[in-house]
């Protein structure tokens, strides 16, 4: 096994309810292998399997078959080792904490001081543009505002792995392209790897470092296309690289869901 | 703000003042023959007449009824932990509550007399705490196991124990069933521990007050006692409501208001 993986999956296989009439396989013989300060994008058609993969890397589910690695150790050695750092697509704020308390929530858990975990949730809701509403409650923040707590949340004690399951899908046109800056931003500043999970082929080209295309259900990822883009800026989005890159990303796309 | 929420106090006060005025006022002019349904002020009369009396009864009812509402719901806040926790627990313990909400618990009253002895306020309180059980076991269970899965997940991630879960994500979701269920029981606390006083027992009560003075005819007195039995289910009803708004604090007010 390479030291150098952050993720490592081979063979993996995913069926819920095996051996029932109601049995699905979610992911069959799936490949997949990230290097560390990766930023890779996986994007595929409705209902294939993505979140079942991010959920299974995440260690909250055990695969059928099939190996997975995470730094070298197991998916729920990792979950242990607190590895993770994860966005579901919903905020997932609890409604009784403030802002900065949601994002001290993981410090919690770490044991970290009241003082130290205080510090570190102020820098990270002034990294997300939101110093000033620390105090405020989930229902007084808007849907994107929301969603950036979850990220500060999930930034906060600093994972090696980011998994990020359509994180930016309720958020407005204008507001989504302002959070994907303000993500690169900040997983440039961070020496985290980052699996992100998205149906928007644009928003997967304009983040990724790679682009992983799964197969329809049972899901493989059916090819891998490097995004080579000189930068990563908002006028990126007007670029013939960029629409180059998405119409290659759109042509793959259809190919694996023509078969 | 503080100005706004006494304002909230008005309509009702106004609304129930109007009411006690017609009340008042209709009897006076009907006249019937008087002993049917007395006047508010000869029901104020009566109360000052009986005030001792009254007051006493209150003291004895009144510890019935706190100290069964307490046990009812500590019983069951606990009992939703438990079943909550432990999956063998919840299947036992459940159809088991489910049952015993199924008994029509005020007729046991007789039954708890003759068990715990009809003097002994033990059989009162039993018929007390199984009122109250139900209600606040079933809304807490509700409260703890409507968690969002993701929330639960995102805990997972961080390598949580359940019991981590429980105490930052389930037991602060369940509050507002919580204190649902606790609004709801102050006021049936009070019903069951007067209605099981018409049963007999001791005299010094506000049941024995109503039943004795509405065999006499003398529903004067006996409205008194029904008045007292008010005051104490609108206290509990007020505390229960500021114990919310002392537990669940600023966010409630901020959920509220969004
Ligand atoms: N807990 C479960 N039990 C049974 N089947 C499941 C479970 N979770 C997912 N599935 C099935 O696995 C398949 C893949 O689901 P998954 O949620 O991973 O899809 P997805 O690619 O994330 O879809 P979407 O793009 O709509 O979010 C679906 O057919 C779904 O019905
Ligand atoms: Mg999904």
């Amino acid at each position: 096994m390479a030291q150098d993986l952050v993720l490592e999956i081979a063979g993996l296989e995913k069926t819920f309810n095996p051996g029932r009439s109601n049995a699905v396989t979610a992911i069959s013989d799936l490949y997949l292998a990230v290097r560390p300060r990766e930023f890779v994008s996986i994007i595929g058609p409705s209902g294939c399997g993505k979140s079942t993969l991010l959920r299974l890397v995440g260690g909250l589910i055990e695969p059928t078959a099939g190996e997975l690695s995470v730094n070298g150790r197991s998916a729920q050695e990792a979950r242990l080792g607190r590895d993770y750092g994860m966005v579901f697509q919903a905020a997932g704020l609890l409604d009784w904490r403030t802002a900065i308390r949601n994002v001290e929530l993981p410090l919690e858990l770490m044991g970290w001081s009241k003082l130290r975990r205080r510090k570190r949730a102020k820098e990270m809701l002034e990294l997300v543009d939101l110093g000033g509403f620390a105090s405020h409650y989930p229902a007084e923040l808007s849907g994107g505002m929301q969603q950036r707590v979850s990220i500060a949340r999930a930034l906060s004690f600093e994972p090696s792995l980011l998994l990020m399951d359509e994180p930016f899908g309720a958020l407005d046109e204008m507001t989504r392209e302002y959070m994907q800056t303000e993500l690169l931003k900040i997983w440039r500043e961070t020496a985290t790897t980052v699996i992100f999970i998205t149906h928007s082929i644009p928003e997967a080209v304009f983040l990724s470092t790679r682009v992983a295309v799964m197969s329809p259900r049972p899901a493989r990822i059916a090819a891998e296309l490097p995004i080579d883009l000189p930068e990563r800026t908002p006028q990126t989005r007007d670029t013939e690289e960029f629409f180059r890159d998405v119409s290659l990303v759109r042509r793959t796309l259809r190919s694996v869901e023509g078969q | 703000m503080k100005f706004l929420r006494g304002g909230a106090w008005l309509p009702p006060t106004v609304f129930g003042a109007g009411a006690l005025g017609l009340w008042e006022l209709v009897l006076w002019l009907t006249d019937p023959e008087g002993f049917v349904l007395p006047r508010p002020s000869e029901i104020a009369i009566a109360l000052g007449e009986n005030v001792s009396e009254v007051w006493m009864a209150s003291r004895v009812t009144g510890f019935i009824i706190l100290s069964g509402l307490a046990g009812g719901v500590v019983l069951g806040a606990v009992a939703a932990l438990v079943v909550i926790r432990f999956r063998t627990a919840n299947e036992t313990l459940t159809p088991l509550a489910v049952a015993i909400n199924a008994i029509p618990i005020i007729a046991l009253a007789p039954l708890f007399n003759n068990w715990l002895g009809i003097t002994s306020p033990r059989s009162n309180q039993a018929v007390v705490v199984l009122l109250v059980f139900f209600p606040v076991f079933i809304n807490t269970a509700r409260g703890l196991s409507e968690v969002d899965d993701e929330q639960i997940e995102l805990m997972q991630s961080y390598a949580a124990s359940d019991w981590r879960i429980m105490r930052t994500v389930r037991i602060p979701n369940a509050l507002p069933f919580f204190f649902t269920a606790l609004r709801l029981v102050a006021s049936l606390a009070v019903i069951a521990a007067i209605v099981v006083e018409y049963f007999g027992g001791r005299q010094d009560t506000l049941g024995n007050i109503i039943t004795q003075n509405a065999q006499f005819t003398r529903y004067d007195v006996a409205w008194a006692a029904v008045v007292a039995g008010s005051i104490i289910g609108i206290a509990l009803y007020f505390a229960a409501l500021i114990v919310e708004r002392l537990a669940t604090g600023r966010y409630a007010r901020a959920t509220a208001e969004a």
